[in-house]
C-alpha cells in the first residue's frame, strides 16, 4: 500500500495505482479522452494532466502510478489552463456543428468544452478533412469530429482483435482510416460496433443515432439474448422502444459486443415477434399461456413416446441458450424422454 | 585551438573498418580490460562521471544499473544512430571514422549488465555509414570480437544493424524501440523506463553512439583520468558540431565547458566575409537561440541551463547579421509540424498552430494577443506534451521572445538581423 495526498485529502492505495483509480476512489472527477479502463493507458490526449508536486512538467493521471508520499493537486491554473488549451486545439479543426450531430448531449469534447468555460477557439482550422464513410449498415463514420483519441483503434486492434481501424500518416496529418483506404463495407470490419460505442464524439456513430438525443432515453441492463456467453449491455429506450444498445463491463464482456448485442435489436419491438406461446387450434395459431403450451407439448411427447418408442423423439438444443440449460436440455432428452436422439445446431 | 582527441582519437589515421588496426592504435584494449572484470564496468562508468551525450545528460552509470539490476532471461543493448537533429553531426564522424570505438563500446556495455544481443538503430538517411558498419561489424566477427565465446572470455554477444525510415521521433529511445519492433515509431509513456521494460518487454540498455564510444577511453585509462577533463558535474570531452553562418563548419572533440567564443573564433574562424555573428542556435533545432552576447557561455549543461542555452548533444548553429530570426522560427516550426508523430494532442495540434502564428508575425499580419497566445501556447506544450518532441519543439521561438523580444513587435515587418 501506498499514502499519498490528492487535493489536500490523503489516501491509501495498493501498489500500481495509478493517480485516475485514486482520484476515481475518492470522488475526484478528471476529464478523459483517450482512458480505456479494459486496456493499458495511452496518455495521449493529455486531458487528464495533474500537478505533481516535485515534477517539472505536468503528469497524467491515467499512466502514472501513485508513489509514497506524492502530493497531487488536480484543479490548479496550471492544469485547468492546460486542459481549457487541448480542448481550444482540438476544438479549432472540429467540425462544430452540434445540431445535427447524434453525439450531442454525449460527447465529451462538447461537454468539457461547457465544463472549461471554452466557447470558442482561439486557434486557426487548418486541416482539410477526410470524406465521411456512410457504408457500413449500421453505423457513420465522420472525420471531422475525429479527436484522434485512439479509442475507437485501440478497441479494434486490441480487445475486437479485428485489426480493421488503423492510425494513418503522421503528426498533423494523422487520421483513423482503414487499410488501402477502403470503405468499411469493403473491408474486414466485422460491424461489432465497438469503435461506435468508445467513440467520445460524434465520429463514429449508429445510424439510428440522430432518432434520439441521450437525455430522451432511460438505460435498461440486461442480457444479451443472443448466445449463451451472457454479455451485460444497457438496452436504450425511448418512449418505449429500444432505440440503441451500449455495452456494459460485465462478467464475460469487458465493455465490448458483437454485431448481433450490438445493432439487432429491432425486433424487440416488431410486430411480427411472439410474445406469447402459439398452439394451433382448428387449423390456426392461437395465443395460449406457457402452462396450456408446456402441457400440450407434454402430452405430446408422452403419446409419441406410448405409440412409437423414445427412439421415434429428438431434440435439438440452441446456440442461444446457456451451457447450463443445453446440460439440462440434454439430460431431460436421456431421462425423461429416454433418448439418446439430442443435438445441438453450433455441431453443424 | 588544439583539439582533444578520445572519443575520436586516432582517428583518420588508420582504416576505418579494419579491428586490426583499431587495435594497432590501442583499441580494444578497454574491452580486455572489462571482460577481465565484468562486474566492475559499472562500477568504473559511474565513477568516472561520464553523462549521456545524446542530449538528456543522463548519468551512464546509473543508467547501465538499472539494467543491470533487472533481472531477466533476455537484456539488450542498443545503440541510438538516429542522429536526426539538424545540425548535429558528431555521430556520423565516430561511425565512418571510428566504428570499432562503437562496436567495442557496446560489447562493453553489454558486458556491463549481461546482454547478448545488440543493435544499432541507424537513421535510413546515412547510407554511407551503414556501408562502413557493415564491414566493420563482418570485421569485428571475424576477428572473434562478436559472436560466441567473445576472446575466449565465455561470453556471447552479437550486433544487429538495423536501419530506420526517416522519422526525427525515432531519436527518443522509447519510439525507437517502437520502432525497431517493426511498429508506428510512437513514444510510449515512461515508466517502465527502457532499462527496466525496453525492447520486447525486455531489459534494455539505449545509448547515443558518442556515449558508447566514450566506455573503451574510460575503461583503459581509468575514471580519474576521465574527470581530469571537462567540467565537475560533467567530464570528458564533447564532439560539437559548428554549422551554419561560420568559417570552418564540421565536427571538432573538446573537453566539455569549451566556450562558444572560443568554438566560434578559435575553431570556426568567426562568420564568413566578415559579417557579425547576430544569434546562435545551441543544441539543434529544438534548443534555444541565444544572442551573441552570451558568446562567453561556456558548452556545459549547468552552464547552458543558467544563460538559457541549450546544451543538447553540443549543437552549435551560427546566425550572422543577415539572418531573419522569423525565417528560422518559421523554417523550424515547419520541421516540427513534419516531424510531429501525432500521438499527444498538444503536440500534434499545437506545432501547426505554432507554425501558423509565427508565419503570422513573419507576413505582418500579426495582431493584438498573438505574441501572448504563442507564449502560451509554447509554455503549455513545454509543461505538457508527451515526449521531447513536443516538450522542446517550442524552444526555439521561446528563446527568441526572451532574448530578441523586438522580433516579435506587432507588424514590424520583416525584422532583419540586429534591427
Amino acid at each position: 500500500m501506498v499514502s499519498l495526498t490528492i487535493d489536500g485529502r490523503p489516501v491509501k492505495v495498493k501498489k500500481g495505482t495509478t493517480i485516475l483509480e485514486a482520484c476515481e476512489f475518492l470522488g475526484i472527477d478528471i476529464p478523459t479522452f483517450c482512458h480505456l479502463k479494459q486496456l493499458k493507458a495511452e496518455g495521449s490526449c493529455r486531458m487528464c494532466v495533474v500537478e505533481v508536486e516535485g515534477a517539472r512538467n505536468l503528469q497524467i493521471s491515467c499512466a502514472t502510478p501513485c508513489a509514497e508520499g506524492m502530493q497531487v493537486h488536480t484543479r490548479t491554473e496550471r492544469v485547468v489552463s492546460f486542459r481549457r488549451l487541448v480542448i481550444e486545439l482540438l476544438l479549432a479543426n472540429h467540425d462544430t456543428n452540434c445540431f445535427s450531430c447524434p453525439a450531442t448531449g454525449r460527447c465529451k469534447l462538447y461537454q468539457y468544452a461547457m465544463e472549461y468555460g471554452v466557447e470558442h477557439s482561439r486557434f486557426a482550422k487548418y486541416k482539410p478533412h477526410h470524406p465521411k464513410d456512410e457504408s457500413s449498415e449500421f453505423f457513420n463514420y465522420d472525420p471531422s469530429k475525429c479527436i484522434l483519441c485512439r479509442r475507437c483503434v485501440r478497441v479494434c486492434n486490441n480487445l475486437q482483435a479485428n485489426h480493421t481501424l488503423s492510425l494513418k500518416n503522421r503528426g498533423p496529418d494523422t487520421w483513423v482510416g482503414l487499410p488501402f483506404d477502403k470503405l468499411f463495407k469493403d473491408s474486414n470490419c466485422v460491424s461489432c460496433g465497438n469503435c461506435v460505442s468508445v467513440c467520445p464524439t460524434g465520429a463514429l456513430t449508429a445510424k439510428a443515432g440522430k432518432s434520439y438525443r441521450i437525455w430522451e432515453v432511460t438505460k435498461t441492463r440486461t442480457t444479451c439474448p443472443y448466445c449463451g456467453v451472457g454479455c451485460q449491455m444497457d438496452l436504450l429506450v425511448k418512449d418505449g422502444q429500444v432505440v440503441g444498445v451500449e455495452p456494459a463491463e460485465g462478467g464475460a464482456n469487458p465493455g465490448i459486443l458483437c454485431v448481433k448485442g450490438k445493432w439487432a435489436y429491432h425486433f424487440v419491438n416488431h410486430p411480427d415477434r411472439l410474445t406469447t406461446p402459439l398452439i394451433r387450434r382448428d387449423g390456426e395459431l392461437q395465443p395460449a399461456t406457457w402452462d396450456e403450451a408446456l402441457d400440450y407439448v407434454t402430452q405430446g411427447i408422452q403419446k409419441i413416446k406410448e405409440e412409437s418408442g423414445p427412439d421415434a423423439i429428438a431434440g435439438f438444443a440452441s446456440a442461444r441458450a446457456t451451457n447450463e440449460e443445453n446440460y439440462l436440455f440434454m439430460k431431460m432428452m436421456r431421462a425423461a424422454v429416454g433418448t439418446n436422439n439430442v443435438d445441438h445446431c453450433a455441431r453443424l | 585551438m588544439e583539439e582533444t582527441r578520445v572519443v575520436l582519437h586516432k582517428a583518420g589515421e588508420f582504416l576505418p573498418t579494419s579491428s586490426l588496426e583499431y587495435e594497432a592504435v590501442g583499441g580494444y584494449a578497454g574491452l580486455r580490460k572489462a571482460a577481465a572484470d565484468p562486474d566492475q564496468i559499472v562500477d568504473v562508468i559511474k565513477a568516472s562521471g561520464l553523462r549521456g551525450r545524446g542530449g538528456a545528460g543522463f548519468p551512464t552509470g546509473l543508467k547501465m544499473s538499472f539494467t543491470k539490476g533487472a533481472v531477466a532471461d533476455q537484456k539488450y543493448v542498443v545503440c541510438n544512430a538516429d542522429e536526426g537533429e539538424p545540425g548535429t553531426n558528431k555521430d556520423r564522424v565516430i561511425m565512418e571514422e571510428v566504428p570499432h570505438r562503437l562496436i567495442e563500446g557496446m560489447i562493453i556495455a553489454a558486458l556491463a549488465v549481461g546482454a547478448d544481443q545488440g543493435y544499432i538503430y541507424l537513421r535510413a538517411e546515412y547510407p554511407h555509414v551503414k556501408k562502413v558498419l557493415e564491414k566493420a561489424l563482418e570485421d569485428a566477427r571475424t576477428h572473434g570480437f562478436l559472436g560466441r565465446d567473445i576472446m575466449g572470455s565465455g561470453f556471447d554477444f552479437d550486433i544487429q544493424l538495423f536501419i530506420g525510415a526517416g522519422a526525427y521521433v525515432c531519436g527518443e529511445e522509447t519510439a525507437l524501440l517502437d520502432s525497431l519492433e517493426g511498429k508506428r515509431g510512437e513514444p510510449r509513456f515512461k515508466p517502465p523506463f527502457p532499462g527496466v521494460a525496453g525492447l520486447w518487454g525486455k531489459p534494455t540498455l539505449v545509448n547515443n553512439v558518442e556515449t558508447l564510444a566514450n566506455l573503451p577511453a574510460i575503461m583503459v585509462n581509468g575514471p580519474e583520468w576521465f574527470r581530469s577533463m571537462g567540467t565537475e558535474s560533467f567530464p570528458g570531452t564533447k564532439l560539437f558540431t559548428l554549422s551554419g553562418n561560420v568559417n570552418n563548419r564540421g565536427v571538432y572533440e573538446f573537453p566539455v565547458g569549451v566556450t562558444i567564443r572560443q568554438l566560434f573564433e578559435e575553431v570556426g574562424g568567426g562568420c564568413p566575409d566578415g559579417r557579425r555573428l547576430y544569434a546562435i542556435q545551441t543544441g539543434g533545432a529544438s534548443g534555444n537561440i541565444i544572442p551573441a552576447s552570451l558568446l562567453d557561455t561556456p558548452m556545459d549543461q549547468e552552464s547552458c541551463d543558467k544563460v538559457g542555452a541549450t546544451f543538447g548533444a553540443g549543437d552549435l548553429m551560427f546566425m550572422d547579421e543577415t539572418c531573419c530570426l522569423l525565417d528560422v522560427l518559421e523554417n523550424l516550426a515547419e520541421f516540427f509540424v513534419k516531424e510531429s508523430c501525432g500521438k499527444c494532442t498538444p503536440c500534434r495540434e499545437g506545432n501547426p498552430q505554432l507554425l501558423h502564428l509565427v508565419q503570422k508575425f513573419r507576413r505582418g499580419k500579426a495582431q493584438d494577443g498573438d505574441l501572448d497566445l504563442l507564449i502560451e501556447l509554447g509554455s503549455a506544450m513545454t509543461i505538457g506534451c508527451l515526449c521531447g518532441l513536443g516538450q522542446m519543439a517550442p524552444n526555439p521561438i521561446l528563446s527568441v521572445v526572451r532574448f530578441f523580444p523586438q522580433v516579435f513587435a506587432v507588424n514590424n515587418v520583416y525584422v532583419r538581423g540586429a534591427s
